[in-house]
């Protein structure tokens, strides 16, 4: 893709990364719940576990918030950063 | 509580729902969708998953096998974390192309297929089954727990009879407000109210049991930990890590692929947006309704007998505490489960059965007469769907009283996950590979219905023998895994091998790259048929609002009146907008047949790619378009600012040449008036005829420079080619030149030997050119003592150059652009009798000699170069002059 920017500015570098972030979120939340019952079943199926897993599955929670909060002031940012930029345009031509 | 009070509090209840889906039904047709649209009514509308098997059975399946039953929240918890690249790319293109259903999904993204669709239909409808079955059980064995409990046992209170009321009020409900319209678009507004009040008293209800159960049975969270502990060393607790690993993969496919969740999951949601907030509201649901599963089951355990049902802990643990109205509380949350449930259950599975199999059925009945009769279709399908839902109402109450539901509930839960999990393969590779194609989504499809079948589900209904699974794994997380494995396998595998046909590519590439469908041309051929197409769509929407969107249409295309141009752009519309009533396929298949339109080919396919090529292509030729005429536009303002320049050089020229034309014609005339005097000395009379010969002389000499110049312009001056010596000319023009201003004796720098160079040229000309420069050189150089150097130098393309340098203040920069233009004279005061044609003149010789004069700047004073080529060229028109 020729046009494709070889650089972003700031605010469109942090959403990319922010989007890769959504993608290892995932992996990252069914790794921790499955790797403990393959590796040790018996420990964690009575209350540990449930503590264990309850606390994964807020935490998990509060991720998917904190992500999703960061993810749209992201997209409304680079917005922004596109609008100045055409703005800006638009006063040099 | 009384029995009676239970049925009043529930009537109660049913008649709240009617009323809030009547009242957000009425908003949502005055346009008040603002609140209805909120985020938080879409997070818990989804909360449907929470069935009545949730509600009643994850505390039995808790107490039966522990943490395990987290496995069927946990599931749509991973894959809500990926909501915000996997959910709201599927409910875009989901939206994009107005999906109706899973089944509409499927069969749209690989190429419209209805067999497709219907096969995916056949899967929903046996697993929806005994899922709905299991609603009605749970409602009717939660009736009974009240009537046993009761004083006065009534005799409705019968287990079939409390279902088919029960049933028989969720149809009447759903017909209500679930076929209402055959809107463009399948969204219930108020269906989804009513799921979304609904998920609140479940929620409320299960939390005020659980605070109760914690804070008020036991002794706190700790206490609780205490008593789970205990339990420690349950050999039915352990969890086992293959069936952990099939149960979480099924329930996240589950939250995707159950009719009812992809209905309110995609198909009742406005936008992506709203996933942004569901993305973590949902989970958090899911967690809410899950925390106290574990205690309540270990507290049933301890406190119940032993004989009591686990999945009825949550009605027996309160009535035991004498909690009455915790009890009915939670009652309520269980009805509201189970009728959530089976409302979103039954809309997306008539929707389903209306557009895959009884429309089509119907349409191909009805193919014979065909034309445009003036059927309303629209009526047929809301009729269908109609008889749809009673039809699926009445099988699960069929099925539950043949069953006579004894089947633990979580078992007959997950029967059905397990069958919907089976269409996740093709879904999410349709979404991801463009190379997917039908065969494989056939081949991944029905041997996962098949292997499933024989499987998980005809053993779970006494049919059969579950198959031999090796000795240490799970039979049902082994029948799981199998079963995906194939069904993946299948459709990798048929998709490599297969080549899908041209309809599917597009809608592939629209469905992977999440682009608009693409708008071929096809349909657009063919004569003016925007009335048939208006007759058809009147009989799906009913004719204002069909008559509304052609007309939408025309004005989009700048005509008036209610009859577009076949545009491909509203073709594509048009079948879009329709497919979100009746299916893609079915959309696809009447457009087709009204408009006429030919197979799809590859040709057209290659037309799309060189329209989309060609489009490129245009805009990169504007692009170079711009540039050039920027440059055009740059060279223009140039030869503009040049001829600018030259008129007013021009008009000085003009006032300057009527001056020295007038010059001499006045002393012409003064003498020749003095002349005609009779007594005039000889003497005097010789003078004034002197000075009129010398004026005239002048006139003359001026009138042959026009003359002589406009015949060089014109390229017609008659060259007479000879070799000659530089030298010798060079010798001429200085004593030739010498004439002008003979008063200036010129220092004259010369390098003989270099000046033999033999040309061949017009020798009188080119002496004319030199002796022209040689004497400005003499008139203009203001420096003391003048001197004059000449160069010469033969070039390297056999030609010659010849340098003419003085020493005075040569030619300011700005001025050396001008001073060979025709009319150009430098302002000097010293200038002698050239009315500033001499340059003009050297420069249009040498143009016609084939050689050129330029100025030469920083050489210390006036230089001049004159290049000659080795031989004149020959005219153009000189053959024809000859002839």
């Amino acid at each position: 893709m020729p046009d494709r920017p070889l650089f972003l500015e700031r605010a469109s570098f942090r959403r990319r990364r922010l989007g890769d972030a959504a993608r290892v979120l995932p992996v990252l939340a069914a790794g921790l719940i499955l790797v403990p019952v393959w590796w040790m079943p018996a420990q964690v199926s009575f209350a540990a576990g449930a503590v264990w897993l309850f606390g994964i599955w807020a935490g998990l929670i509060a991720a998917i918030w904190a992500l999703h909060r960061a993810l749209r002031r992201a997209d409304a940012a680079t917005l922004r950063a596109s609008q100045a930029i055409t703005q800006d345009d638009g006063h040099a031509l | 509580m009384p029995f009676e009070a239970l049925v009043a509090g529930c009537l109660a209840y049913v008649a709240l729902m009617f009323g809030v889906a009547f009242a957000a039904d009425r908003a949502a047709s005055r346009g008040h969708v603002r609140w209805l649209d909120h985020p938080v009514v879409y997070t818990l509308s989804l909360s449907v998953y929470c069935s009545a098997w949730t509600f009643y059975g994850a505390v039995g399946y808790a107490s039966r096998s522990g943490l395990e039953f987290a496995t069927i929240y946990l599931g749509p918890t991973v894959v809500f974390t990926g909501a915000w690249w996997g959910l709201r790319r599927l409910v875009r293109v989901a939206r994009m192309h107005h999906v109706t259903s899973i089944a509409d999904l499927i069969s749209a993204r690989f190429g419209k297929s209805n067999r497709l669709a219907a096969l995916v239909t056949l899967i929903a409808v046996i697993a929806a089954t005994p899922y709905v079955a299991l609603q009605l059980q749970s409602v009717s064995l939660s009736f009974e727990v009240f009537a046993t409990d009761s004083l006065t046992d009534i005799p409705l209170a019968g287990g079939g009879g409390t279902a088919l009321w029960v049933a028989g009020g969720l149809a009447l409900f759903t017909i209500l407000f679930g076929t209402r319209n055959l809107a463009a678009d399948e969204r219930h507004h108020g269906v989804v109210t009513a799921i979304a009040l609904e998920a609140l008293v479940k929620l409320t209800a299960f939390l005020a049991l659980g605070v109760f159960v914690v804070w008020g049975l036991a002794d706190g969270p700790a206490d609780m930990l205490d008593r789970i502990a205990a339990r420690a060393g349950d050999p039915g607790w352990i969890l086992r890590p293959d069936r952990w690993t099939a149960l979480l993969i099924v329930s996240g496919a589950a939250v995707i692929a159950l009719p009812r969740m992809f209905q309110v999951l995609v198909v009742e949601a406005a936008d992506e947006d709203r996933l942004s907030t569901a993305g973590w509201a949902f989970p958090a649901y899911l967690f809410a309704m899950s925390l106290f599963v574990l205690p309540i089951a270990v507290m049933g355990q301890q406190m119940l007998p032993a004989d009591a049902n686990p999945d009825l802990y949550v009605l027996t643990l309160p009535a035991q505490s004498g909690q009455n109205w915790l009890a009915f509380l939670v009652f309520l949350g269980g009805f509201s489960a189970a009728t959530s449930m089976v409302v979103v259950c039954t809309i997306a599975l008539a929707t389903m059965i209306s557009n895959h199999w009884l429309v089509p059925l119907w349409l191909m009945l009805r193919r014979k007469p065909q034309g445009d009769d003036p059927e309303d279709l629209r009526g047929f399908v809301l009729n269908a769907r109609r008889l749809a839902i009673l039809a699926v109402m009445a099988v699960g109450w069929v099925y539950y009283q043949a069953t006579g539901g004894t089947a633990a509930l979580a078992a007959m839960g997950l029967v059905a996950f397990t069958g919907m999990a089976q269409v996740l393969p093709a879904m999410i590779g349709g979404l991801l590979w463009r190379g997917a194609n039908r065969r494989g989504a056939f081949g991944g499809v029905g041997s996962g219905f098949a292997l499933w079948l024989a499987m998980i589900f005809l053993p779970s209904v006494g049919i059969g023998a579950p198959p031999p699974v090796p000795q240490g794994v799970d039979p049902l997380a082994f029948a799981i895994f199998l079963s995906l494995a194939v069904n993946t396998l299948a459709f990798i595998g048929l998709s490599i091998f297969g080549m899908p046909d041209p309809v599917e590519r597009l809608q592939g590439l629209s469905f992977v790259s999440a682009v608009d469908p693409i708008r071929h041309s096809r349909l657009a051929r063919g004569a003016d048929q925007a009335e048939p197409l208006l007759v058809m769509a009147r009989r799906v929407w009913g004719a204002e609002d069909a008559l509304r969107f052609f007309q939408a249409e025309a004005a989009f295309q700048g005509k008036s009146g209610y009859l577009p141009d076949l545009t491909p752009r509203f073709l594509t519309r048009l079948e879009r907008r329709l497919a979100g009533s009746i299916g893609a396929a079915t959309a696809h298949a009447m457009i087709d047949s009204v408009a006429g339109g030919a197979e799809l080919t590859v040709s057209d396919l290659m037309q799309v790619a060189t329209e989309a090529q060609r489009a490129k292509e245009e805009t990169q030729r504007l692009e170079n378009a711009r540039a050039e005429l920027a440059r055009t536009a740059r060279q223009l303002r140039e030869a503009n600012d040049k001829l600018t320049a030259l008129s007013v050089q021009k008009d000085a020229f003009l006032g300057q040449i009527s001056h020295e034309l007038r010059t001499p014609m006045t002393s012409v005339r003064a003498f020749s008036e003095i002349l005609r005097t009779p007594d005039l000395p000889d003497a005097d009379r010789d003078r004034f005829a002197k000075i009129i010969y010398d004026e005239s002389g002048r006139l003359t000499r001026l009138l042959d420079d026009l003359l002589d110049l406009s015949v060089l312009e014109s390229g017609q001056a008659q060259l007479s080619i000879t070799p000659a010596n530089l030298h010798d000319l060079i010798e001429r023009a200085l004593s030739a030149a010498s004439a002008t201003r003979p008063e200036r004796v010129f220092r004259v720098d010369r390098e003989p030997l270099a000046e033999y160079v033999g040309v061949i040229t017009d020798p009188d000309r080119l002496l004319q050119v030199l002796i022209n420069v040689i004497s400005n050189a003499r008139k203009y150089c203001d420096a003391e003592p003048p001197a004059l150097a000449i160069r010469v130098r033969r070039t390297l393309r056999g030609g010659a150059q010849i340098d003419i340098i003085d020493n005075g203040s040569g030619i300011e920069t700005a001025r050396q652009a001008l001073i060979f233009e025709k009319f150009a004279r430098l302002n000097d005061p010293a200038r002698a009798g050239g009315a500033g044609l001499g340059l003009a003149i050297c420069r249009e010789i040498m143009a016609n000699l084939g050689g050129e004069i330029t100025y030469l700047p920083g050489q210390g004073g006036a230089a001049f170069r004159i290049l000659l080529p080795r031989r004149p060229p020959v005219p153009v028109n000189a053959g024809l002059r000859r002839a």
